[in-house]
């Protein structure tokens, strides 16, 4: 019989909730260490300049300053992928808003003083700002060095003496026999701009160099080992000598992945003779010196038969990286390894290029390249479907992945994978696709309905791990530690619940520390992907498993029955058919005491852990391998009306399906789909940076970059969670983080066709876009 | 420099405070009341709402001296006699909380909003925390957590009125 499940699928309110309702939720931003100084920067002003001069000598005389620091004398690499920056800029500067001098001091007003008396002469130089204007032979090298870098060998290809940090290849079947052979071609081009991730907490980290070449960080970051790690790496050190401590995070959004301000607070602290250095990201930096999303130029062709199956695809991804190409390169990666769409396609090739250009460099984003491809493919989709006479819905059901497809990468398709089909169904039928939208009452306004698919899987190296650490405690509660961070997205409750249910003891019991430390938490690789809960769901059953069997071989004395006789339930356990005869877990945390004083066992404390398995690293020429721990499928279905004589746009209706395998925490996911969709709408119709011909970020403020706020969601959002179970997954669980914002753009442009007969290529569809476009479109008729 | 009187939470405070000081660092640096956040520093994003004599306003705006004789209210003063208010609890119930860091601010303008409009529309709950950026919960919880806490208040009075 199967035992009901008490906590896993459960409404439960998030371990967190009363910290963060009661402002007694520390951030970084928050902590104020004894003697802290505090930090300013003087950042770059040109998009490309050679650093002719530095003068710090009337800066390093304000009264209360301690530490002045240029690029000379930190003779550093920093990188996670590819070790292509340094702490401050050295010689040259690569984008506008560049650290070039940081200024430690008794309070930020003397230190943003002190850095208004630094006087940098600067040489320009030409920038480039199109990264495909960057991978002409003739461009200037935004790192002319880059053949002398260390980056991860097999997995990424930089090309030496170019401005390309990588180029991804995916190469299956024939594509040039198959484009040529087949009865319908399409070709399209495709544009996202870079956007911000827009953390409410800005980046902020706090270091402490001591003595003995120690150092100690606390961080708003995503990735507390791999700060360590890096910093480790980077100084020389041990890795017990860095302690990193991650206290709650302001959202991260990916943007809080890898490397930070940590390297810089370092440097200024042991500069500043050890005083603990505050560096905290103003909102400004935020945008223009912190990275950002990369853009992307895509081309996309496909074929296919006059019944409408995609016999081949080629996309061309070029990715606007800017000045660092770290965390990028495998942006352009995992996006390419899924570049094609959900579909079964035999014949398939994708050039993915991560091009250096003289702008705020990429990173990491929510959904990791897969908004900004699946923006060119679900469109182009659309744009096929059309040419081919085809219903939108019924084009991408003939080309779905079905049970015995292979992906472009060579992967089986297995029912295991989930059901993007019925994702797609699903979608459709709540919003109604067969029947053409409501004529707006207003003659000006016109109404339309679009539909996109998404897929994404973890973009993680083939040997990522983690750990969990489970310390049962006297009153028969338990301790959870990890190290990944909940940094809103509700993972620690979800673990918490995994080990309520495992431990059979109550969820109120169960108790996650909620500051990371990795002196004391065990290892996590980053928090990132979309795999904390598959991951650490996973290596929690494993602890929790290890704490029982403590439990059954200490009270298999106590009780003098076989441990394989005993069973656990409620916080006690008692030989099977027994619950009269147990013995609470209270008795046995620290060890079990007989009447006559006699004692056995001790503390328990159970260990579990996850490392990714099957994972292969990608042929370099082909592209083939298994990149993919899992795989998420998901759906959006969108209606809009469209003001004519505006072009302002409201979204009437977002309907999202996601096949998570199995819901861990129905209130958390819903709160994940409609934070990652109205996150998605963002990116659709307001945000992307915007540049001055010579490379000057121009909106690096709220005032001019616009977010959602509350009056710009939807009228109306459904959710729709599928349940076909991942197998090797928590509960049969897979992650969803991540997914919901995918593929708005692309809904929201394909409803924008139905409602206008405009096809948009380029983003943000913004008021001022629509407007235009449908203006032009008046004048040609 | 200038000496002030006000109350924070209800306890009456006396600060000697430079001219260029803002209201969001006396009551961050000075009162250790670290619930109240800056996320934008130029009033954009409402991190920094607190009540002045009722009434949201962000604090990183206004200047601490203007705070002389005037009633602040920050997220600390929200829970009531150990246990959470109303409103706190409602965020909790809705799932209106992810990072959190957006969350005091929020709070405190829908506390505004309450204090003034007992039984607000949803366009009132929106027109009352457009001023406050969550890049989180896609604002749907929120509003929803608004609503409820005004039911539920309004409920007790009702509840109360009929014993």
């Amino acid at each position: 019989m199967t035992r009901e499940l008490k906590y896993v699928g459960k409404p439960i309110a998030r371990a967190d909730a009363v910290d963060k309702v009661t402002g007694a939720a520390q951030y970084t931003h928050d902590l104020c260490l004894h003697g802290m100084l505090h930090t300013a920067l003087v950042l770059s002003p040109h998009a490309s300049a050679r650093i002719v001069s530095i003068d710090i000598e009337k800066a390093e005389q304000v009264q209360g300053v301690r530490a002045v620091l240029t690029g000379n004398g930190l003779c550093y690499q920093l990188g996670l992928y590819l070790q292509d920056k340094c702490i401050l800029a050295r010689d040259i500067v690569r984008y506008h808003g560049e650290p070039v001098v940081a200024i430690a001091a008794d309070t930020l007003d003397i230190a943003n003083a002190a850095c208004r008396l630094v006087e940098v002469q600067y040489e320009a130089l030409p920038s480039l700002l199109d990264p495909r204007d960057a991978m002409e032979e003739s461009a200037h090298l935004v790192h002319p060095d880059l053949h002398t870098y260390n980056y991860m060998k097999g997995v990424f290809f930089p090309k030496a003496h170019s401005n390309i940090a990588h180029h991804q290849k995916i190469r299956k079947g024939d594509f040039d026999r198959a484009f040529e052979k087949a009865d319908i071609r399409l070709t399209a081009s495709f544009y996202n701009p870079p956007v911000q991730h827009v953390p409410m907490e800005t980046h902020a980290a706090v270091a402490q160099a001591l003595p003995g070449n120690r150092i100690e960080i606390w961080t708003s970051s995503q990735s507390p080992y791999t700060v360590r790690h890096l910093l480790s790496v980077c100084f020389g050190l041990p890795h017990a000598d860095v302690r990193v401590h991650v206290p709650y995070v302001g959202g991260g959004f990916g943007g809080k992945a890898g490397l930070g301000l940590e390297p810089l607070a370092y440097v200024l602290s042991r500069a500043a003779g050890g005083r603990p250095v505050k560096v905290v990201a103003t909102r400004e930096q935020e945008f223009n010196t912190l990275p950002s999303r990369q853009g992307l130029h895509s081309t996309i062709e496909i074929a296919t038969s006059n019944d409408g199956k995609i016999v081949a695809l080629k996309s061309t991804y070029i990715w606007d990286a800017g000045a660092y190409a770290d965390y990028g390169v495998n942006i352009g990666r995992s996006a390419a390894y899924s570049g094609a769409g959900p579909y079964s396609i035999d014949n398939c090739w994708i050039d993915s290029y991560v091009v250096y250009t003289n702008k705020v460099f990429g990173t990491a984003f929510r959904g990791f390249g897969h908004l900004e491809v699946l923006w060119g493919i679900e469109r182009a989709m659309d744009l096929m479907a059309r040419k081919l006479g085809m219903d939108p819905v019924e084009f991408r059901k003939r080309n779905l992945l079905k049970e015995g497809d292979t992906t472009i990468t060579g992967e089986a398709f297995t029912s295991g994978h989930g059901n993007p089909q019925q994702c797609l169904e699903a979608v459709a039928e709540a919003i109604e696709w067969r029947t053409p939208s409501a004529p707006p009452i207003e003659p000006h306004k016109v109404r339309g309905k679009g539909i996109a698919m998404l897929h994404k899987a973890p973009a993680m190296p083939t040997s990522t791990s983690c750990a969990v650490v489970i310390k049962l405690d006297e009153d028969g509660g338990a301790d959870v530690l990890v190290s990944g961070v909940d940094y809103g997205q509700g993972t620690y409750t979800v673990l918490r619940q995994i080990a309520a249910e495992e431990l059979r003891i109550p969820i109120e019991k169960v108790h996650i520390t909620w500051e990371c430390d990795t002196a004391f938490s065990p290892y996590d690789w980053q928090t990132v992907a979309s795999r904390f809960a598959y991951m650490g769901g996973n290596a929690i059953i494993e602890a929790a498993a290890d704490c029982l069997d403590q439990i059954r071989f200490v009270a298999a004395q106590a009780l003098d029955v076989a441990p394989e006789d005993l069973e656990c339930e409620h916080g006690t356990v008692y030989p099977k058919g027994h619950p009269d005869r147990g013995i609470p877990y209270s008795q046995l945390a620290l060890g079990y005491t007989f009447e006559n004083g006699n004692s056995i066992g001790g503390p328990i404390i159970g260990h579990g852990r996850f490392i990714a398995k099957g994972l292969t690293h990608l042929d370099p020429d082909t592209g083939q391998g298994l990149p993919a721990q899992f795989w998420t499928y998901g759906a959006h279905s969108v209606e809009v009306e469209v003001d004519t004589e505006t072009g302002e746009i409201e979204i009437l209706n977002i309907v999202s399906a996601l096949d998570a395998g199995k819901v861990l925490n129905p209130k958390l996911c819903v709160g994940q789909v409609v934070g990652g969709v109205v996150q998605g709408l963002g990116s659709a119709l307001w945000e992307g940076f915007v540049f001055d011909e010579k490379g000057r970020l121009l909106n690096p403020a709220f005032v001019d970059y616009k977010i959602p706020t509350a009056k710009d969601i939807p009228h109306r959002t459904q959710q729709i969670l599928l349940e076909n179970p991942q197998p090797g997954g928590p509960y049969g669980a897979r992650g969803v983080a991540e997914h919901p914002m995918i593929s708005i753009p692309s809904a929201i442009g394909n409803a924008l066709y139905d409602a206008l007969g405009i096809e948009f290529t380029t983003l943000p569809l913004n008021y001022e876009r629509i407007l235009t476009r449908i203006r032009e479109k008046a004048e040609s008729s | 420099m200038y000496d002030i009187r006000f109350t924070v939470n209800g306890q009456p405070e006396h600060a000697t405070v430079p001219a260029t000081m803002t209201l969001l660092d006396l009551l961050r640096d000075r009162l250790a009341l670290t619930g109240t956040k800056e996320g934008c520093g130029i009033g954009e994003c409402g991190a920094c709402t607190v009540l002045l004599d009722g009434k949201p306003i962000t604090s990183c705006l206004m200047l601490a001296v203007e705070a002389d004789g005037h009633d602040i209210e920050t997220i600390e003063g929200e829970a009531v006699g150990g246990g959470l208010s109303v409103l706190q609890q409602a965020f909790i119930d809705t799932g209106a909380i992810q990072c959190g860091f957006c969350t005091p601010g929020m709070i405190m303008s829908a506390r505004g909003l309450l204090n003034r409009t007992p039984d607000p529309s949803d366009e009132n709950i929106v027109e009352a925390i457009a001023g406050n950026l969550c890049r989180c919960t896609g604002y749907e919880a929120i509003i929803a957590a608004v609503r409820l806490a005004a039911d539920r208040l309004a409920g007790a009075k009702q509840g109360r009125g009929q014993s």
